[in-house]
């Protein structure tokens, strides 16, 4: 295995430095410059940087070929790849095509559903779930092998990635769900936003009691409000998302003009909180269309500089 | 059972506008049990499109018969002498009655006066939900009884995804997460620790995916 095709964020996390990531989301169009523009902000205080996969189902320029700018830019990419969209075929295909960039990480998802995008009248196609995309992508690197069986020449390098979402229901399987995704192989995860810590807590809590806090590094998310009316938002219409009235009614009291730095203060806030929790390893800075205020809330967490790995 | 709903009348006007004498074909089973293409809904059709031709000034004569099944051979026989003296036929069965009478009756013009929409159950009167996809392959003993092939909107085999909340899926607050339902079920049957056994990939070869399928039973063939 070559060098540049050795994840920097499993080794940052392996040698038990707290990680950071962020995200970037490609634009709805063909210029590279979007996504090129908003990974140079932030490139100096993340880990590596998230490139999402037509979220939301709004069709966007694709996550692979943004990886690739930001890999030839020398900005690690974590490639978010949803199983919405792509049958068992195309799934590998691309892992293939990412590992030749020697794109080094790979967040696995199912994806949200068609019906919240641009393309509600689309077929999905969810040939595989997220866990089995999971096993593929670890039969692929670990076996070297198709999951029709044959071998494959130079198998990809990447480190394996799920998400989890502490919030959604049922909660008493929400740490089983945890445990069968480092079943099928997980290495790493990065969690839904966090606005309600204590449950968060609880939940961590059951996974430490399991001692699966040592079998996978736990990245927690984080997503700062531009202000009350977002958080309102994602209260009521995000499905699966978990805030607090105090946390509404705090950015709800502030005055307008005072909103978005009280936004940056409830995350960073939550990051020092969240950085005493056994078993977070790092975080996920998910600052939507919001790229600019990372480095702030990066220095303020007290999370920069970022350690250097060779 | 299929279950079926009634298409627009408009759409089948389209269609049938240019005929003098139709024939409306209902269907004594799944179709009249989900009350979209029975004797009672051939009769209602009837007379709508006869009012219909009446405001147009056409005379179009228009009978009514409903056969105890459309996919079988035995009964869709029963209308041969009858069925070339109609300038279209409306089938209110399901799609594959439809394209039964379609294949028997071959110059004959066949319309669907039904959407075929799933297989599925009666709730209560007037609701139908959904149940299964014909996958081929049923994996419901893997899944306390509960498809989530058919009833979680992503068909995750290893569910629930992080949209499932209050027992609700992500995509509609009136539709119960079937992950929710299998959870529940799992507990019901002191098997929640199941729930950990990860779901292989599936062979959809015998899906649709596959192709169009076929079930040959030679030892019950005459
Ligand atoms: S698993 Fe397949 S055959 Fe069984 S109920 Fe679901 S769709 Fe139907
Ligand atoms: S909420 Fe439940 S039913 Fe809906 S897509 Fe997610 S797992 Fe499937």
């Amino acid at each position: 295995m070559t060098d540049t095709a050795r994840s920097r964020l499993q080794r940052i996390l392996s040698e038990g430095h707290l990680a950071v990531t962020s995200e970037c989301g490609p634009p709805r169009g063909s210029d590279p410059e979007a996504i090129k523009t908003k990974a140079e902000i932030i490139k100096d205080y993340v880990d590596a940087v998230n490139i999402t996969d037509n979220q939301t189902s709004v069709t966007r320029l694709c996550s692979l070929a943004s990886c690739i700018h930001l890999k030839l830019m020398g900005i690690e990419p974590v490639l978010q790849m949803v199983t919405r969209d792509r049958n068992r075929i195309a799934i590998q295909s691309d892992i293939l095509g990412a590992a030749s960039f020697d794109i080094p990480n790979i967040l696995c998802l199912s994806g949200d559903h068609q019906s919240f995008g641009d393309s509600a009248q689309g077929q999905n196609v969810h040939d595989l779930d997220s866990m089995q995309l999971i096993q593929t992508v670890r039969l692929m690197r670990d076996e070297g092998k198709f999951l029709g069986g044959a071998e494959v020449k130079r198998p990809p390098n990447m480190f394996v990635g799920a998400a989890a979402n502490p919030f959604a229901d049922p909660f008493e399987i929400r740490v089983p769900r945890l445990a069968k995704k480092i079943a099928a192989g997980a290495e790493f995860i990065q969690t839904q936003c966090i606005y309600n810590l204590d449950k968060f807590e609880a939940w961590m809590k059951g996974v430490c009691d399991r001692g699966l806090d040592e079998k996978v590094h736990i990245l927690a998310g984080v997503t700062p409000f531009k202000s009350a009316g977002m958080a309102k938002f994602m209260k009521n219409r995000v499905p699966g998302m978990d805030v607090p009235d105090e946390v509404v009614k705090r950015m709800a009291d502030t005055p307008k003009e005072k909103q978005a730095e009280e936004g940056i203060n409830i995350c960073v806030e939550s990051i020092e909180r969240l950085k005493s929790v056994k078993g977070v390893h790092g975080f996920h800075i998910m600052a939507i269309e919001w790229e600019q205020k990372v480095p702030e809330i990066v220095e303020r967490a007290g999370l920069s500089p970022r350690p250097k790995i060779d | 059972m299929i279950v079926a709903e009634k298409k627009p009348i408009e759409e089948i006007i389209e269609q049938v506008e240019d005929c003098e004498k139709l024939l409306i074909l209902g269907c004594n089973e799944c179709v009249t049990v989900c009350e979209a293409g029975g004797k009672k809904e051939v009769g209602v059709l009837a007379s709508a499109l006869r009012m219909y031709f009446l405001n147009q000034g056409k005379e179009v004569r228009i009978d009514e018969v409903t056969l105890e099944r459309q996919c079988d051979h035995e009964y869709l026989e029963e209308i041969r002498e009858v069925a070339d003296q109609y300038d279209a036929i409306v089938s209110l069965a399901c799609g594959v009655g439809v394209q039964f009478v379609a294949e028997k009756y071959h110059s004959q013009r066949v319309y669907p006066g039904v959407n075929t929409c799933f297989l599925g159950a009666t709730e209560q009167r007037g609701l139908w939900t959904e149940r299964c996809q014909a996958c081929g392959t049923c994996i419901l003993a893997y899944t306390a009884g509960i498809c989530p092939i058919s009833r979680c909107a992503k068909r995750l085999l290893n569910g629930p995804c992080g949209g499932s909340s209050n027992g609700k899926c992500e995509i509609n607050p009136e539709l119960d997460c079937a992950w929710q339902l299998i959870i529940d079920r799992l507990k019901a049957l002191g098997r929640l620790e199941d729930y950990e056994k990860l779901l292989e990939i599936k062979d959809w070869s015998t899906d649709r995916a596959g192709g169009p399928r076929k079930v040959i039973r030679e030892d019950v063939q005459i």
